[in-house]
């Protein structure tokens, strides 16, 4: 490596537009490698580390700890040690004199849209451009935002739709019976409502389990099925912490609870327990969870295991879980069929694809590539 | 985007919402419709300040015009919660309760207690705080201390759109009698807030800003004013975390320690005036049952001790700022043991 690399405050996510800068893990002059872990970002929601986008040396830390930088801005310099200190000086000098922050618009903005399917109104947000398409499903008291840190790196040359289901996010909290079947007739509706004729499915936890349910009905429908800590491989959840969510309505009893959901509960902002607790505030929405949970995990267990159906699938199929999963242990992702992909993260709970975000959009994407 | 609408939007919406739901709802005070008993035309007004406008046309007879006498519909009010309607009674300005605080105080308070707890009253009294309207010392007091100080009562002061709604469908569901403060200067602010109804459980801290340094505990509008000094600080590299309480009582005192244990240091700012308020209780809480975590004295930011003035520039002296609080905040950041 030759040139001068800029560091900058990353775009974790759709609503990102800064980051708080944490402690730098390396200091200046230290030689990483990519993939490095270099410095911890917080964001509004969650805190994460920016890793070293190519190897070289660091040669210079500019935002310092605790430091608001907005989302493009310079965090530090990633050169060769060749190269002489007047240039990196001339190159942050350069950079920071040219650097405009982006201003959010309301057009450049990706808004939710809403589809009524049944007489349900279903909320998705839809990313991207491609002929190939994907449906991201989150899980149980999970929303659109469940993908904050995937759904725009998955939709770079694809058309990427997140959903809330029926009783969650901003959808209708109407949930019928709340079983799977219901489920998957309604995600169903929203593929014709949406023009979708073929999706790759992604699920997370139950909504994993919905993800296969689908894909074992419409097979023709579904090119690849990715499920992540998934529902439906196996009878044992946490079935405490089910009750628990539903039940929390003040901000400790749902900390409580959150925590459960990640291997580093340090991640967790106020700002996350927060926007939990005003979905749940919302009219009809603990009816909603205790239908569908009802149905789901009835007594703690799950009511439907498929996995001896997984070998009878004719599309692909990617397994990713979090080895310290508390909630759906990652035992479940243990003796699959040879035709079913498995990765197991070491770093992740229940929430792999916020806590090892770019580890999981890589193995999707490569994934997707294959089919 | 979430939709935005103002405060005064927020708190129409949800009492819509909830007599839509709850046909045991009603609304009573003076000129809340407006033209009751005139030849004039009707909903006129909508409360003096338009938070009520809309509802006569929706809900007719649950609209009730009442004479200009607080003792009485305020005891009207009162005693329909004890025989099973959910009053929402709009007494215009908290200035003017003192006439019946025998109603509020030894009545509407007490029942669940005199009677064994056979008794409920689920009484909301919807009413205006607040300076910088220009309106004088008659018109301007924030007077929830005086209502906190009484068991039996539970006290909402909301800050933003969102708790305004939320607060206000919580304080129409609870079976007690609750005392709705609403800043009359925060009445166009706008916010994001739902569409659905959501109630938000009283005695649950906002915490508007997290922070290492130091703790600024307020309520109301002062809100805004702790939220501004925060943002001055930062220039400062001086990180506070900015609790909003959201009730007075019950108070969330869990939160507030939790706060200061991890600072040090508390600042807290009160719009009422300053013997026997919410920044001397704050204060006491913290200092009794958190003296050790403290790294500097406990700073008040409130009022002096006065009828708030009528002089423009008198009343912009006499209220907290962003200035004077962030003074206090270099206060407790300076000091050495």
């Amino acid at each position: 490596m030759s040139s001068v690399h800029a560091l900058t405050m990353p775009k974790w996510g759709l609503s990102m537009t800064e980051g708080e800068v944490g402690r730098w893990l390396v200091g200046a002059g230290a030689e990483v490698g990519r993939g490095t872990e270099l410095v911890e970002i917080e964001t509004e929601k969650i805190a994460g580390v920016l890793e070293a986008p190519t190897p070289g040396v660091l040669r210079r830390t500019v935002a310092r700890e605790s430091d608001m930088v907005p989302v493009g801005g310079l965090l530090g310099i990633l050169a060769d040690a060749g190269i002489p200190d007047s240039e990196i000086d001339a190159f942050i000098v350069s950079f920071q004199a040219h650097f405009v922050p982006e201003v959010e618009s309301e057009t450049s903005r990706s808004r939710s849209e809403t589809i009524m399917v049944d007489g349900l109104a279903l909320r998705y947000r839809r990313l991207g451009s491609g002929a190939e398409q994907a449906v991201l499903i989150h899980g149980f008291g999970g929303d659109l935002n469940t993908w904050l840190f995937n759904h725009e790196e998955l939709a770079a040359g694809r058309t990427v739709y997140a959903l809330d289901l029926p009783g969650h996010g901003g959808s209708s909290k109407q949930v019928r019976s709340g079983a799977l079947a219901d489920l998957s007739q309604v995600l169903g509706g929203f593929l014709d409502g949406a023009g979708l004729t073929k999706a790759h499915l992604v699920g997370h936890s139950m909504g994993g389990a919905l993800a296969l349910e689908f894909a074992l009905a419409h097979p023709e429908r579904v090119p690849s099925i990715c499920l992540i800590a998934s529902g439906g491989l196996g009878s044992e959840i946490d079935g405490d912490y089910i009750d628990g969510f539903i039940t929390a309505t003040r901000r400790k009893e749902m900390q409580r609870q959150i925590e459960k959901v990640f291997a580093n509960p340090q991640l967790i902002s106020r700002q996350l327990v927060e926007d939990v607790l005003k979905y749940k505030r919302l009219d009809g929405v603990e009816a909603a969870l205790r239908t569908i949970a009802a149905q789901f995990c009835p007594g703690g267990q799950q009511a439907i295991v498929r996995r001896h159906q997984l070998g009878s699938l004719t599309m692909p199929v990617l397994v990713i879980w979090g080895a310290g999963d508390r909630i759906i242990p990652q035992t479940h992702a243990a003796g699959l069929p040879d035709s079913v992909r498995r990765e197991i993260l070491t770093g992740s709970g229940h929430m792999v694809q916020m806590e090892e975000a770019s580890k999981v959009n890589k193995l999707i994407r490569s994934f997707w590539d294959s089919v | 985007m979430e939709r935005q609408i103002t405060f005064r939007q927020a708190i129409n919406e949800a009492l819509d919402q909830e007599m839509r739901r709850d046909p045991t709802v009603i609304v009573m005070g003076e000129d809340v419709a407006g033209g009751s008993g005139t030849q004039g035309e009707m909903d006129a007004w909508g409360g003096v300040l338009g938070v009520t406008k809309g509802l006569w046309g929706k809900y007719g007879d649950r609209v009730l015009d009442t004479p200009i006498s607080e003792s009485a519909f305020i005891g009207a009010a009162i005693g329909a919660a004890t025989s099973g309607l959910r009053p929402v009674v709009e007494l215009m300005f908290v200035d003017f309760m003192g006439v019946c605080f025998d109603q509020i105080f030894n009545q509407g308070a007490k029942f669940r207690y005199m009677f064994g707890g056979k008794a409920v009253t689920p009484l909301v009294i919807r009413t205006m705080i607040g300076g910088g309207f220009r309106a004088a010392a008659q018109h301007s007091q924030c007077l929830y201390p005086m209502f906190t100080h009484i068991p039996g009562l539970k006290c909402v002061v909301p800050a933003t759109p969102y708790d305004a709604k939320g607060l206000l469908i919580q304080a129409i569901r609870d079976p007690d009698p609750v005392i709705f403060f609403e800043h009359k200067m925060l009445y166009s602010l706008e916010g994001a807030v739902p569409e659905e109804a959501y109630a938000i459980p009283f005695g649950e801290a906002n915490f508007m800003r997290e922070g290492r340094d130091v703790t600024i505990a307020t309520v109301g509008r002062m809100v805004h004013v702790a939220m501004e000094a925060a943002t001055m600080m930062v220039d400062n590299r001086v990180d506070c975390e900015v609790i909003d309480l959201r009730t007075t009582s019950p108070i969330d005192s869990d939160s507030i320690l939790e706060s200061v244990e991890k600072t040090g240091r508390l600042v807290v700012v009160d719009e009422a005036s300053p013997r026997c308020n919410l920044a001397t209780d704050i204060s006491a809480l913290v200092a009794q049952n958190g003296f050790r975590m403290l790294k500097a004295p406990i700073r008040m930011v409130t009022p002096p001790h006065t009828p708030v003035p009528f002089s423009d520039v008198l009343e912009d002296l006499y209220l907290p700022d962003a200035r004077k609080v962030a003074t206090a905040v270099c206060e407790v950041m300076r000091y050495k043991a």
